[in-house]
C-alpha cells in the first residue's frame, strides 16, 4: 500500500488482538467519553454565543460595569471556558490516557 | 488623512532586517535537509511549544491582525465576535484532531484519510481539497500584499505593488526551497514572537494611557465614535434574518474549519510525538486566545485615540487602524515595527501555504499516486521543490492579478471548504468503524462542490446591492446578477450536506472495508505504536 508508514517495525504487532483487549477498550472509551460531551458542550456553548449576538442585542448590550456589558463578558468568557477545557483535557490526557497508551504500546515493541 | 504616516524608508529597513536574520537561520536550518521526513515535516525534531509558536505564527494571519483590528475599530462588537470563532475552533483540533493524526499520518492529511480506504480514490480527493483550500487561502494573502503595501510603504501605483507583490512571492519561495518545513517553521515563529510581542506592547500602552480601565477606553471610544452602539452586536453583520444566519454560517465554517486546514494539520507532524502535538496545540491556543484579547483593545484603542472617520478614509481603510494607532502610540518607529510585523505574517503564512500545497502535490499525487508509493529514493523531495516553484509563481501572478479586486471571501472560503471537504471524512475515519471509501468520496466532492457552487451562486460574487458611496456594488464581478443563494457563506447547508452524504455513501456501500486496516489505524491512533519519531543526525 501507499502508506509506508509500515516500516517503523510493526510487522508482529496483531492490531486485532489489541484492539479487542479490555485495556485499549478502556483505553477508548476513556478517550470517547471525554472528548465527545466535552466538545459538544464547548460547541453548544459557541452556538448560544453566536445566537445570542444575533437575536438578543439588547441583551447583549446590558451593561454590568461601567461601559463593559454582558456580550463583552460572555466574548471574554468564551476564551476562559477555552482555555479551561484545555487545561482539562491536558491534565485528563495526563492522567488517564498517557499511561494507559504507553503501557499498551511497551507491550507491543514500542520503546518509548 | 491623504498622505501615508511614517517613515516608508524606516518601514523597508525593519522589515528588510527580519528578511536578513530569517534567511540566515533558514540557511542554517537547511543543512539537514536530507530526507523527506526532513524536507516535509522538518525531521519531526521541533517540541511542542516550538511547534504552538508556529501554529500561531502560520493561523495569525495579516488578515486576523490587521483585519480584526480594524472591524473592531470600526464596527466595535462585531469584529470581536468575528474573532472568537478562530479561537474556540481550536478546541476541534486539541480534542478530536492533532494527536490522533499525528500518530496515524506520516506528512499530509491524505496519509491519515486513506489509511484504511481505498488509497488512490481517497489519496487524489484529499490532494485536490487540500490544493483547492491552499490555493484561495494563498491568493487572499497575495492579493492584501498589494493592499498593504500602498498603506504602508506609501506605494499607491500598481506596478511599484506589483513588484512588490513579486518581491514578497520570491522571498517566500527561497524561504520554502531551501529551509523546507524546518526553515519555514523558524520563520513562523519568529513571526508569532514579533507579531504577540509588537501587539502586547502596544496593548499595554493602550490600557496604559486608560488608567488600565477598560472601561474607561470603552468610554474614549463610545465618546469619539459618538455612539454606544460599537459596544453591542449589529453594526458589521447587521440585524436582518439574512444576517443572522450568514454570520452563524461563518461561525460554523470557522469553528469546524480550522482542524481541517491542511498546512494547520501538516503542522502536527513536525514534533516527534502524539503528546508533543498536544502541548503544541495547548501553546498555540494560549498564544493565539491572548491575541486576539489584545486585538479587542487595540481595536477600541484605534476607534478611541484614531477615530473611524480617520480610519475609513486612510489608505487601506480599516486595514490602516493597527498601524495608525502605532503610529498615534509610538511614532515612525513603532509603526516601522508593526509595519515589517505585518509583512513578515504574509511571508510566513504563504510560506507554510506552499510547502503544504507542494507535500501534497508530491507525496499524494506524485509519490501514492502516479508511483504508487514507490518513487525513487530523493524523487519526491525533488518534485516537491519544483512544485514550490509552480506554486510561488502562480500565487504572484494571481496575487498581481487580483490585487485591487474584492478577494477578502477567500479565507471564510477556505474555511468552508475545509469544513466541509475536509472534517466530515477526518472524523469519520478516526471514529466511525463502518466509514467506507464510497463515503469519504461523496463526502469529499459533494462539500467541495456544493461550498463553491454556493458562492459562485452567492452575492460575494454577483448582485449585491450598490453601494451609494462608491457607486460600486459589493460583489467580485460588477454589473451582472446572477446569484440565487442568500448567504455570503455556505458552510451553514455545505458542511451538514458534506457529513450526511459520508453517511450515506458509507451506509449504501455493499462493499465493507478492511478490518485490519480498521484496527491497525484505530490502536495506531490512540497508542501511537509504529508511529515515527525524530530523524536522529
Amino acid at each position: 500500500m501507499g502508506n509506508d508508514a509500515h516500516d517503523t517495525g510493526t510487522a508482529n504487532v496483531d492490531f486485532a488482538a489489541v484492539q479487542s483487549s479490555p485495556r485499549f477498550q478502556t483505553l477508548r472509551r476513556r478517550h470517547r467519553s471525554f472528548v465527545f460531551p466535552v466538545l459538544a458542550l464547548a460547541l453548544v456553548w459557541y452556538l448560544v454565543y453566536v445566537l445570542l449576538a444575533g437575536y438578543a442585542p439588547e441583551f447583549m448590550a446590558t451593561p454590568v460595569v461601567g461601559r463593559i456589558n454582558v456580550g463583552l463578558l460572555i466574548g471574554l468568557g468564551q476564551v476562559v471556558t477555552t482555555f479551561v477545557i484545555t487545561m482539562l483535557y491536558v491534565s485528563y490526557a495526563n492522567r488517564r490516557l498517557d499511561p494507559i497508551a504507553a503501557e499498551i504500546r511497551s507491550e507491543n515493541g514500542g520503546e518509548r | 488623512m491623504e498622505t501615508n504616516v511614517g517613515n516608508p524608508i524606516l518601514n523597508i529597513a525593519i522589515f528588510g532586517a527580519f528578511v536578513l536574520v530569517t534567511m540566515v537561520i533558514v540557511f542554517r536550518a537547511s543543512r539537514n535537509n536530507k530526507t523527506a521526513a526532513d524536507y516535509y515535516a522538518a525531521g519531526r525534531s521541533f517540541t511542542g511549544p516550538q511547534n504552538g509558536a508556529a501554529i500561531a505564527g502560520d493561523y495569525l494571519s495579516a488578515a486576523s491582525f490587521l483585519g480584526i483590528c480594524g472591524a473592531i475599530a470600526l464596527n466595535g462588537y462585531d469584529g470581536f465576535l468575528y474573532s472568537i470563532g478562530f479561537l474556540v475552533a481550536w478546541l476541534v483540533a486539541l480534542l478530536l484532531v492533532a494527536e490522533l493524526l499525528r500518530n496515524t499520518g506520516k506528512f499530509t492529511m491524505a496519509d491519515v484519510l486513506s489509511f484504511r480506504l481505498k488509497q488512490r480514490p481517497v489519496r487524489i480527493a484529499a490532494a485536490i481539497t487540500t490544493l483547492v483550500v491552499c490555493f484561495f487561502y494563498l491568493l487572499a494573502q497575495m492579493a492584501g500584499a498589494g493592499g498593504l503595501v500602498s498603506l504602508l510603504l506609501g506605494i499607491p501605483d500598481r506596478v511599484g505593488q506589483s513588484i512588490v507583490i513579486a518581491v514578497v512571492g520570491a522571498l517566500m519561495i527561497v524561504y520554502v526551497l531551501v529551509g523546507g518545513m524546518k526553515g519555514t517553521t523558524w520563520v513562523q515563529i519568529i513571526k508569532a514572537f514579533l507579531l504577540i510581542l509588537g501587539a502586547g506592547v502596544m496593548t499595554v500602552w493602550v490600557l496604559a494611557i486608560n488608567g488600565f480601565n477598560l472601561s474607561t477606553l470603552l468610554d474614549r471610544a463610545v465618546e469619539t465614535a459618538g455612539t454606544d452602539a460599537i459596544l453591542a452586536p449589529g453594526l458589521q453583520y447587521g440585524l436582518s434574518d439574512v444576517s443572522r444566519l450568514d454570520f452563524l454560517s461563518l461561525g460554523l465554517a470557522l469553528v469546524l474549519g480550522t482542524a481541517a486546514l491542511p498546512h494547520v494539520l501538516m503542522r502536527f507532524y513536525t514534533v516527534p510525538t502524539a503528546k508533543e502535538a498536544r502541548r503544541s496545540v495547548v501553546w498555540a491556543i494560549w498564544l493565539i486566545g491572548i491575541f486576539y484579547v489584545f486585538t479587542l483593545v487595540l481595536g477600541y484603542g484605534a476607534a478611541a485615540l484614531i477615530g473611524a472617520d480617520v480610519i475609513r478614509a486612510a489608505p487601506g481603510g480599516a486595514n490602516s487602524a493597527a498601524p495608525l494607532l502605532a503610529f498615534e502610540l509610538g511614532g515612525p518607529v513603532l509603526l516601522g515595527v508593526i509595519s515589517a510585523v505585518a509583512f513578515a505574517t504574509i511571508l510566513a503564512v504563504v510560506a507554510g501555504l506552499t510547502i503544504t500545497a507542494a507535500a501534497s502535490f508530491s507525496h499524494d499525487i506524485y509519490g501514492s499516486v502516479i508511483k504508487k508509493g514507490n518513487p525513487a529514493p530523493g524523487s519526491e523531495v525533488k518534485v516537491a521543490r519544483r512544485t514550490v516553484l509552480v506554486i510561488g509563481v502562480v500565487a504572484i501572478i494571481g496575487g498581481i492579478a487580483a490585487n485591487g479586486q474584492n478577494v477578502a471571501f477567500l479565507v471564510a472560503l477556505a474555511f468552508a471548504v475545509a469544513a466541509s471537504a475536509n472534517l466530515p471524512t477526518i472524523v469519520y475515519s478516526l471514529f466511525w468503524k463502518r466509514f467506507s471509501t464510497r463515503g469519504a468520496l461523496w463526502s469529499m466532492y459533494g462539500g467541495l462542490a456544493s461550498a463553491i457552487i454556493l458562492i459562485v451562486f452567492s452575492p460575494v460574487v454577483s448582485g449585491a446591492p450598490i453601494n451609494e458611496a462608491t457607486g460600486l456594488s459589493t460583489s467580485m464581478i460588477q454589473g451582472v446578477d446572477f446569484h440565487w443563494w442568500p448567504l455570503s457563506n455556505p458552510g451553514i447547508v455545505s458542511i451538514p450536506l458534506a457529513f450526511l452524504l459520508g453517511f450515506l455513501g458509507t451506509i449504501t456501500d455493499r462493499k465493507r472495508e478492511d478490518a485490519a486496516k480498521q484496527s491497525e489505524m484505530e490502536v495506531r491512533s490512540l497508542t501511537g505504536i509504529g508511529a515515527e519519531g525524530a530523524t536522529q543526525h
